[in-house]
């Protein structure tokens, strides 16, 4: 495709600054501030309910009827999506920038053939014609690995896998080359060498197009994998946020730490007792004041009861939102 | 009525095939021929891919699927077609405990009830029945005043205890663990695992564990067995698989879980697989893999492998890794 590989730097190509979203008057995102970097992969990971999907599909105003963003700002190359009008987003949408789901088939038109699916960006944001059109999808089809695209692109999303589904999302996605795609668990519901096919795919995309990349994911193995930099959310918030190799080498969170012990390893010691994280996972309704991980935290104390700011650990992007970062080999 | 050392469960050739209504005809074959054991007091892993059969091995075992041939033994016992009653009497030695916790439990039914509800269908009394219910609760780690709760009241790891609870109630032999832990939370997973670990300790039980997820399967089996298209490809204690795995589907499977490691997963030589498990509708006739394997040799396409041993101390069915020995 290209012959320059494209930048990959600091530069955002999203911002979410400050970010509220609220459900029945409760704030389920309170506060989340994230940066994708040009031709960066972000990885948004955290466990149900943390509120790792509702923020991501705030950032194209996708949000369920129930949920509003009651404050923040969402900022696409400086242009703030959180305050942009629906005929303006849906210019954006699929153009500038694009979201792939976790089940590829509830996402595409069942009655409309995979084809034209992805041809239907490039017409409303384009306007090219039919033929051109046709033209760069089949290509697109190709280029993400669909064999024979001319007969694939006439068939319907019931004739081909859920692997072939989400190639066909991911080439729907990124037709109009856009500088963002948000990934909502693009591999949750695929077989693990189908996972291994699409995730690869996915990082081909990136070093080719430069497009910036969030992945939203609850497995710590996809992260590892893919991500430049890792958000940690839990109760709604961002707990930790660091480049990938520090956040699992080093986390300062014992959220994070936790996470990444609890997880049996390939390599780790087999039929030993695992780690656990004590209780569960508290309801929106049930979060308790000041850090949202204290009624689980084994090193909580009375200082939690106030809320600990997102607070850098190191001059090179680090944060973790604790009292208690000090103490964390306490737990090890 | 074991005899010390034979198994607790020996499944031979079994077949489970599914005809396809309708003009065109023609039969699945969900599971196709396959064999294996599972000691008392072990744990013995069904691993693989959506549609390779596992699953519908452990539907068939226990009841749920109509086995086409093949041979079920149960303490030497044939299991593979039993009537009505002599099923519902194996339900003291076998039970299973499936995914979702969420639709396994009556959600209008008081959690004692539904743990307590075995033991009404064996005929237990009341009285003897509330105080077993305490034990369970007390041996899955629930408090017992969450006998008169609803599943709507208990989070998606309570739940899976619950149902653990039911499935233990009248002390079977054997459970079968489908994706037991694969609907919960991450920081969930690990509490239900040890569970796991713990009452097969304390209660001696055998365990058919049936997951996709690799890392949990090497934590937790003895032996693994790795299906494919409703055939055994590999199979093998699970430390000599996951150490040296012969099988050309068994090493992309293992290389396809990412670990979480971001430097070692970097370093790391990965198979990328290239296109779909085959229709089953339609499998290749030689190697069920043979379409997707990266050292298929010519005659991959006619001939079906069998299970043959391997110096690593797996048996595989490949052509290439496990040639079948010349005879003498």
């Amino acid at each position: 495709m290209m012959t320059e590989t494209p930048p990959r730097d600091w530069t955002p190509v999203l911002a979410i600054k400050d970010l509220r979203i609220q459900i029945g008057g409760l704030d389920v995102v309170d506060g989340v501030s994230l940066t994708a970097g040009r031709g960066r992969i972000l990885a948004v990971v955290g466990e149900s309910g943390c509120g790792k999907s509702l923020t991501a599909l705030s950032i194209l105003r996708l949000l369920p009827k129930a949920a509003r963003i009651a404050g923040g700002r969402i900022e696409l190359e400086g242009m703030d999506l959180a305050h942009l009008s629906e005929k303006d987003l849906e210019d954006i949408r699929g153009n500038q920038a694009s979201i792939i789901f976790q089940e590829p088939i509830a996402s595409l038109n069942p009655l409309m053939r995979v084809g034209a699916q992805v041809e239907e960006a490039l017409r409303l944001h384009r306007g090219l014609s039919h033929a051109e059109a046709q033209r760069e999808a089949l290509a697109m089809l190709a280029s993400v690995g669909i064999p024979d695209p001319q007969n694939r692109a006439r068939q319907y999303p019931f004739e081909l896998s859920g692997g072939m589904c989400q190639r066909v999302m991911i080439a729907a996605a990124l037709i109009c080359r856009p500088r963002l795609l948000i990934a909502d668990e693009p591999t949750t519901a695929l077989d693990v060498t189908i996972q291994a096919q699409i995730l690869d795919l996915m990082k081909r995309l990136r070093d080719e197009v430069g497009t910036s990349i969030i992945i939203i994911t609850h497995d710590m193995g996809v992260v590892a994998e893919m991500a430049d930099d890792v958000a940690v959310m839990y109760g709604g918030r961002v707990v930790e946020r660091g480049p990938v190799d520090t956040i699992f080498a080093a986390p300062a969170h014992p959220y994070t730490y936790l996470l990444l012990a609890t997880v049996p390893r390939l390599d780790g010691r087999r039929k030993s007792t695992l780690r656990t994280i004590e209780g569960i996972v508290p309801g929106v309704d049930q979060w308790p004041q000041g850090c949202r991980f204290r009624s689980r935290c084994p090193l909580a104390t009375d200082v939690c009861a106030r809320r600990p700011s997102l607070d850098p650990v190191d001059a090179i992007g680090h944060a973790a939102a604790c009292w208690h970062k000090d103490r964390l080999r306490e737990i090890a | 009525m074991t005899n010390p050392g034979s198994p607790l469960l020996s499944v031979r050739d079994l077949k489970i095939h599914f005809p396809i209504r309708g003009s065109q005809g023609g039969v699945v074959k969900a599971v196709d021929g396959i064999s294996f054991d599972i000691p008392s007091g072990r744990t013995v892993a069904l691993v693989g891919e959506s549609g390779c059969g596992k699953s519908t091995t452990a539907y068939g075992i226990i009841g749920l699927e109509p086995v086409t041939s093949g041979s079920i033994q149960f303490e030497g016992r044939e299991i593979a077609h039993l009537d009505k009653q002599s099923r519902r009497a194996l339900a003291t030695d076998i039970q299973i405990v499936f995914q979702d916790p969420s639709a396994a439990l009556n959600p209008k039914m008081a959690i004692g009830d539904s743990i307590g509800e075995p033991l009404v269908i064996q005929g237990w009394r009341r009285d003897k029945r509330k105080q077993r219910v305490r034990e369970l609760l007390d041996l899955v780690g629930l408090p017992e005043a969450y006998a008169e709760r609803t599943p709507n009241a208990l989070s998606g790891g309570q739940r899976q205890r619950v149902v653990i609870a039911r499935a233990l109630a009248l002390s079977p032999k054997l459970l079968v663990l489908d994706e037991p832990v694969s609907a919960l939370d991450v920081s969930i997973r690990s509490q239900i695992l040890n569970l796991l670990m713990q009452l097969q300790k304390e209660l001696g039980l055998s365990y058919l564990f049936i997951s996709h997820d690799l890392s949990v399967v090497r934590h937790l089996a003895d032996d693994v067995i790795v299906m494919y298209l409703g055939t055994v490809v590999e199979e093998g204690g699970a430390e000599a698989l996951f150490e040296a795995p012969q099988h050309p589907y068994t090493q992309a499977l293992i290389s396809a879980i990412p670990l979480p490691d971001p430097k070692a997963q970097r370093s790391r030589e990965r198979i990328i697989l290239k296109g779909d498990l085959p229709s089953p509708l339609n499998p290749p006739t030689g190697c069920p893999f043979v379409g997707r394997c990266p050292i298929r040799i010519e005659p991959c396409g006619n001939i079906r492998p069998s299970l043959q041993p391997v110096a690593s101390g797996t048996r595989a069915a490949c052509l290439v890794r496990a040639p079948v020995p010349l005879a003498a």
